[in-house]
This record gives C-alpha cells, sequence and structure tokens, in this order.
C-alpha cells in the first residue's frame, strides 16, 4: 500500500487500466445497447443523457461500441503478450545457459530475423494468407513479442548468471534448466512484468493499427481502430465519432505506460532504497 | 599550524546521528591514518571536507582548510577547492575512471578545469603526473584507456590525476583494498613517496590496522561515529587505552583456538591437474587462443586439516576450486575425494559432491534475494538422494542454524534482514547442513570487518573440530591464512611455487614469489599492546 503511495505514476497508472479493464468486462454481461442493431433514425446524434457519447452514422451507441471495442483490444494485446512471453521468456533462459554456443547464437540470430521484418508488412502476409480477422492480429502481433521478451530475459539472466548464489545452487548439484527456473526466472521476473506493460500498451497501439487499415477484428466485432477509420470521412460533421474512440486509445496507453513505470520503481529494489 | 582541522563536527542525514563531535587534523607533510569498521563514519568525515554530503545533511561544528571554513563556502568555491586544494583517490580503481575517455585525457581534465593553460600544455603536465605516479611514458603513452590497464595500474591513473595540481591534502579512502597484496605494498610505498616530496598531507582511511600502522604518523580510531582513540601513531600501538581500540588490534591479528587433530590419510588428491580454456580473439572464424589457467597442479588434504591455498588475482585458484567441485572438468590429470573420482565418464560424481560444500567471498551476492533463509539453507539437500521431509528438515534447518550461532526463527526470514557477518554464518550453515567432510572456503573471511572477521574464524575453528571438518582456505590475505591453516601451498600462474608448513614457509620462504608475498604484506607493530 506505502508503495502506492509513494510512486507518483504508479496509481493514475492503476485507475486508468482498471477503468478500461472494467469497462471490458463489464461489457461481457451488460452494454447500454445492442451494437448489432441499427437505428437509423438517430444517427450521429451528438452527446447527450440517452446516449453518453453519441451515435454513429448507423444509429450505434458509441459509448457501447467502445466498451465492447475495449474487450477486444484488451483480449488481442493480452493473448499477444502471453505468446511473447511463453515463448519468448523460455528461449532467452535457454540463450542464456548456452551463452555464446550454437544453441545462443541460432535464438538471437532468429530474433534478429524477425526483428528486421516491420510489423505491419508481417500482419498483411498473415492477413493475405488467412485472411483478415481478430485471431491473425493477436498471432502477428505475437510475434513481434517474442524477440523482445527473448532479448530482455537473455541480458537480465546472463548477469545473474555470474552470481555467487547460482554457483553455490550448482554445487548442490542443480542442473541449468533447474536453476533457470529457481532462481533466474524469479529474479527477472519483475523486469518482465514491466515489459509486460508496455508491450500489452504497444498491443492496443498495434491492434487498433491493424484494424484501421482493415487487417484487424471485423464487424460486426466492434474495434476501436475501426471506429477510428470509419468516422475518418464525417469528421467535420461529427466529431464525437472520432474522439470518443481516439481518446479510449490514448487513455489505456498512458494508463498502461505510467502504470509499467510505477511497477518498475515499486519492484526495483535499488530504487525503492533510493527513495525511502 | 595544520593544514587541515576538523573541530567537533557532528552530522547527521534526514535526522539520523552519524557523526558525533568528531575531532581530528593533518598537518603537511604528515600521514594521518584514520581506522574503522563499516559504518564507524570514517568515509563520510572524509567526503565532509570536500562537503561532497547527500541531500538533507545537517552539519555542525568546523572544518577548516589553511585557515578557510569549509563549512561556510558556497558550492562554487567548493568546485575550485576540489581537486585543486584537496585531491581524492577511491577504492575501486574499477570504476573511478571514464572508459571511454583516455588516461592522459582524464589526468588533464582535472588540471583543465581549474587552471587556464592550453591543451597540450595540460597534457605535458599530465604525461609528467603519470610519471610521478610510476606510469612512465614510453610504458604507458597517455593515449592508453583504462581497460588496458590492470587494477594496480588503473590506481596509479586515479593517484596522478589527484596529485596533477599539487594539492595540499590527498585524501585516500580504502586505496588499496580492491588490489592483491604486492600491488598494495607498491602503492603504499607510492603515496609515502609523494607526500614527502610534495609536502602535501595525506588523509589515509583504512579498516585494516596493519596497513595503516606502516604508514601513519598519526591516528583516529573511529567507531560508531565517534573518535574513540587519537594520537601519534607510535605511542598509540605501544599503549593503546581505549577497549575498542585493544579489542580491534586483538581481532587484526586473533589466532583462533583449534582442537581437532590431522589425521595421515588422504582425504582429497588433487594429480597433475592442467586445465586450458580455449578463447576465440576475433568472432566465429578468428585464431582460437589458449590459456592455461591451472598447470600441472598436484597436491593432498589429509583429512582433518586446514590447507590453505594464497596466490593474487588471476592465478588460477578459483578454476582449481570449480574443478575441485566438480563444476568444471579438466583436461588433464585427476582429482580424487576419498579414493573416488571426482569426475567419472565426463560427470560429476554424485556420491563425493555430497560430501564437499563451498562458501564464497561475497555475503551479498552469495543468496537468492528472494528466498528465505530455511530455503536457502537446504538448498545442498538437492544432493541427497533421500533429503528429510517435513519435521526432520524443520530440525535440520534448526540445527544447522544454531551451529554457526544463529536461531532456528531465523529461518523465515529474508537474507537481507541480516548483516555481511550473519549472512557469511547462513552461508556456513548451507554449507554444513547435509554434513560434508571437505568445506572449501573460497576468500570467506575477505569482505567482513576486523572484528567480524574473528568471529567467523573462530566459529570455523570450532566447528572443524566439533564436526571433523577439514577445510581448504583459499585467500590473498596472508594474516588469515596464518592464523587458522596447518600447511600452505603458494599459487602463481597456475603453478604451485611453494608448499608446506604454514610457520615455515612464512618464516623461511624459499620461493621468491613467497619472499616477495611475505615481504609485502602489512604487518602490525610489533610492540603492539
Amino acid at each position: 500500500m506505502s508503495l502506492l503511495l509513494h510512486s507518483r505514476t504508479l496509481l493514475p497508472g492503476l485507475v486508468l487500466t482498471l477503468v478500461f479493464t472494467g469497462a471490458a468486462l463489464i461489457s461481457l454481461v451488460w452494454v447500454p445497447y445492442d451494437i448489432t442493431v441499427l437505428d437509423i433514425a438517430s444517427r450521429m446524434k451528438p452527446p447527450s443523457w440517452v446516449h453518453p457519447f453519441g451515435t454513429d452514422q448507423f444509429g450505434r451507441d458509441i459509448l457501447s461500441m467502445i466498451m465492447e471495442g475495449a474487450r477486444t483490444s484488451i483480449a488481442v494485446a493480452l493473448v499477444a503478450v502471453g505468446i511473447g512471453m511463453v515463448i519468448g521468456v523460455p528461449f532467452g533462459l535457454a540463450a542464456a545457459v548456452r551463452k555464446g554456443g550454437l544453441m545462443d547464437e541460432v535464438i538471437m540470430r532468429g530474433n534478429d530475423l524477425v526483428f528486421a521484418f516491420p510489423s505491419l508488412l508481417i500482419a498483411v502476409m498473415i492477413t493475405a494468407v488467412f485472411g483478415a480477422s481478430a485471431l491473425n492480429a493477436i498471432i502477428a502481433i505475437g510475434i513481434f513479442n517474442i524477440p523482445v521478451f527473448a532479448r530482455l530475459t537473455r541480458g537480465a539472466a546472463l548477469s545473474l548468471w555470474s552470481r555467487d548464489y547460482i554457483l553455490a545452487a550448482r554445487v548442490a548439484g542443480k542442473g541449468q534448466a533447474r536453476i533457470s527456473l529457481e532462481h533466474i526466472l524469479p529474479n527477472v521476473a519483475n523486469l518482465l512484468i514491466v515489459q509486460g506493460t508496455i508491450q500489452f500498451s504497444l498491443g492496443i497501439l498495434a491492434e487498433a493499427g491493424l484494424s484501421y487499415v482493415g487487417l484487424g477484428a471485423q464487424p460486426p466485432i466492434a474495434s476501436w481502430g475501426r471506429m477510428l477509420a470509419d468516422s475518418q470521412t464525417m469528421i467535420s460533421l461529427a466529431p464525437h465519432l472520432a474522439l470518443f474512440p481516439g481518446l479510449a486509445i490514448l487513455l489505456t496507453v498512458l494508463g498502461l505506460n505510467l502504470l509499467g513505470d510505477g511497477l518498475r520503481d515499486a519492484l526495483d529494489p535499488k530504487l525503492r532504497r533510493a527513495r525511502v | 599550524m595544520s593544514l587541515l582541522a576538523i573541530e567537533n563536527l557532528s552530522l547527521s542525514i534526514h535526522g539520523l546521528p552519524i557523526l558525533k563531535e568528531v575531532s581530528m587534523g593533518v598537518a603537511p607533510g604528515r600521514i594521518l591514518g584514520v581506522i574503522g569498521e563499516s559504518g564507524s563514519g570514517k568515509s563520510i568525515t572524509a567526503f565532509s571536507v570536500l562537503h561532497l554530503l547527500p541531500n538533507g545533511t545537517d552539519c555542525t561544528g568546523r572544518i577548516t582548510l589553511n585557515g578557510n571554513d569549509i563549512l561556510s563556502l558556497s558550492e562554487r568555491d567548493l568546485c575550485g577547492l576540489r581537486g585543486r586544494e584537496v585531491g581524492m583517490v577511491f577504492q575501486e580503481p574499477m570504476t573511478a575512471l571514464n572508459p571511454l575517455k583516455t588516461i592522459g585525457a582524464q589526468v588533464a581534465e582535472t588540471i583543465l578545469i581549474h587552471e587556464k593553460v592550453s591543451k597540450s600544455e595540460a597534457m605535458a603536465r599530465a604525461a609528467e603526473a603519470l610519471r610521478r605516479a610510476e606510469l612512465p611514458q614510453d610504458r604507458f603513452p597517455l593515449s592508453r584507456y583504462p581497460h588496458e590497464l590492470s587494477g594496480g595500474q588503473r590506481q596509479r591513473v586515479v593517484i596522478a590525476m589527484a596529485i596533477a595540481l599539487k594539492p595540499k591534502l590527498l585524501i585516500a579512502d580504502e586505496p588499496t583494498t580492491a588490489l592483491d597484496v604486492t600491488t598494495q605494498a607498491q602503492i603504499l610505498d607510492l603515496l609515502k613517496r609523494l607526500v614527502a616530496e610534495d609536502g602535501m598531507g595525506l588523509m589515509l582511511i583504512s579498516h585494516d590496522l596493519a596497513v595503516v600502522a606502516d604508514l601513519a604518523d598519526d591516528l583516529v580510531i573511529m567507531k560508531d561515529g565517534e573518535v574513540v582513540e587519537s594520537g601519534p601513531a607510535k605511542s598509540l600501538f605501544a599503549n593503546m587505552q581505549h577497549p575498542y581500540s585493544k579489542a580491534l588490534l586483538e581481532a587484526s591479528s586473533h589466532v583462533p583456538l583449534r582442537t581437532g587433530e590431522a589425521v595421515e590419510v588422504p582425504l582429497l588428491e588433487v594429480r597433475e591437474v592442467v586445465r586450458d580454456y580455449t578463447g576465440h580473439s576475433h568472432g566465429w572464424w578468428g585464431k582460437t587462443t589458449h590459456f592455461r589457467a591451472v598447470d600441472q597442479v598436484s597436491f593432498s588434504i589429509r583429512k582433518g586439516e586446514s590447507l590453505g591455498l594464497v596466490g593474487e588475482s588471476g592465478c588460477g585458484k578459483s578454476t582449481l576450486t570449480r574443478a575441485i567441485l566438480g563444476l568444471e572438468e579438466v583436461q588433464r590429470g585427476e582429482i580424487l575425494f576419498d579414493g573416488l573420482p571426482v569426475f567419472t565418464h565426463h560427470h560429476a560424481n554424485a556420491a563425493v559432491r555430497r560430501r564437499m560444500q563451498v562458501v564464497f567471498q561475497d555475503p551479498y551476492g552469495s543468496f537468492n534475494p528472494r528466498w528465505k533463509v530455511g530455503r536457502l539453507v537446504t538448498e545442498p539437500f538437492h544432493l541427497l538422494e533421500e533429503p528429510p521431509r517435513g519435521r526432520e528438515r524443520e530440525k535440520a534447518i534448526a540445527e544447522a542454524l544454531e551451529s554457526v550461532g544463529m536461531r532456528a526463527a531465523d529461518a523465515d526470514k529474508y537474507i537481507h534482514e541480516f548483516s555481511g557477518g550473519q549472512r557469511q554464518r547462513i552461508a556456513i550453515a548451507r554449507a554444513l547442513i547435509i554434513r560434508p567432510d571437505l568445506i572449501i572456503l573460497d576468500e570467506a573471511v575477505s569482505a567482513l570487518d576486523v572484528s567480524v572477521r574473528a568471529q567467523v574464524l573462530d566459529l570455523l575453528a570450532d566447528l572443524s573440530g566439533r564436526f571433523g571438518l577439514t577445510y581448504l582456505f583459499i585467500s590473498h590475505d596472508l594474516s588469515v591464512v596464518r592464523s587458522i591453516t596447518d600447511r600452505v601451498l603458494v599459487m602463481k600462474a597456475g603453478r604451485i611455487v611453494e608448499e608446506g608448513p604454514t610457520a615455515t614457509v612464512f618464516d623461511h620462504p624459499k620461493d621468491p614469489y613467497t619472499q616477495q608475498l611475505v615481504a609485502a604484506a602489512p604487518v602490525l607493530p610489533a610492540d603492539a599492546a
């Protein structure tokens, strides 16, 4: 609790993140209006008591679409970060064990290869082959998270492998895999959590970007990126169509970045000591 | 008149009192030794002379340098003072230099900051300063980078930076603690010579009584932010008054009482062991280079014996330790433990490994910070086929902790809750828990304060008697090796150059390298009491 108060970024980050995850969770059971029902009579209404964020060009409630869009964004980004961690972290741990060996070279050069491709290009390739869908967006974003986590894990693990307590574990007869799990992983976990929140925000941006160009979630699934794309032509008639999804993206990404910064400060014992 | 006078200096940081009524003085051309253990406030006293203090510091008292009241000077005036009037040498030569700048540029920088001279003139004076610090230009040109120099040479660069402007006062904070014994002796000689040549005052801060005793004209002994005793070095050593000073002196030359006899049965035999390392000099396709870390080493340890292994950094001690522990295989020769090979078919022999344990130097790096003590000390149980569980495990943890003077309840704490000495006790408990026959102590007391070191040495002596332990005691500190070992090996560049009973080797060294080591080791004055 005192950590929350000590950090200037943790609390606002946590609040923003909770607001959007809360909205996404509520949308699972309830939204103000059904977004699959079109109501042409009340289209492009400005914000009012009936529709707090107004309605779009088909008369759908924008608040409901933002809430469902939050669900899409969070689901896509969360699974993509999960893919990156589940595959990237073991790669990084293994590369650190075999530092300078063949496995290290193969893993790290493979990472370089993935890094070398622009993510949008890969996404276009994947959609060209498998068609546009939220699932393919997840895969495309997930692939790009793998090298991020692999590199981070390898770098942190390498410095840990030279510690005396690792030597003590080896003297106790523990194997490299076991040491990686028992000693290395818990000590890189806080780095991974921090990087995870930052990748999470990047994932939300990427999903919005892919949906904007039509490569992400397809109708009738709501998506912030597609809402922006749809509102583009009507921006002079009804600016609120672009304003609310834009704000949603901005505030979610801001919140996650603040949360990441705050967590880094809170979890790093060195910074914690410096503050006291 | 004295050069530096500190009078009744009291200092607190964020309300926490650090120094209480500290007074001391340095006269030109004289060396003041400031002795104390960690947390005694000796370094913060030195930093207060330059007013390099953390935020939230509150000072009272007087510090005068050449008649100037330091505490009332503005930051701007202080900047003019630092480096020009007062030079400073730090403990860690590896981090005190900027790795991206040449040594010439770093020494010249001090000159350029304080004097309006051309760059070429500053460089010429830097060369002169380096020459005075015994880094002659023909072998160490100004264009060298710090990574091209050894630790001792880097410390000479730091000293050259400090003396470049011929300051009136030089502050050296543990200048030789990170260095080998022979390098330490050279650096101390250098400091002594510079003081005599320039008529500087030197404030030498150290935890090591023997280092200071060799050099200092005056002494100040500090404890918990207070000066407990001070005076001219000769008379002080001959007639110590304060109980703390006496205890410190006793601890520095402490010889633990040892029981238990060695039997004439070899426990560990190392026969003509060779360990080569292969490196690639430039990438994958570059030439391979070979480095022989351990070269034809043979020795044996008897059951119940305490064997010392002495050598400077890079002599192959650590490689040999890892080979004995079965962490790395050797290319030639064999290592037998109680007649069994440590390695069979490229695999470490589990039956042998569960009979050896190790205690490392660094009490802070030897433990996973995210584990509790109970889990930490039971890690070697992994070596057992049927490790104790449940209540038996609890009992084993309690026994191990209590045998090293800790409490069984400490098992539920995290390692950061303990001091360096306590951590080293926990490290010993971790080694003891599987009841090994041999414990390798790899610089196990080197990082500890003298009084804590004396306690840990007593503990080790007591444990060897109680559990019939055999020790391989690896250290660069000759006085410690002398106090706790029966026999000693001297290692240099991967080879054992001398071997024999500890007293014989140290009193009548035969090999020139051993003679050099023994001569370089700082000693307390014989009449100290």
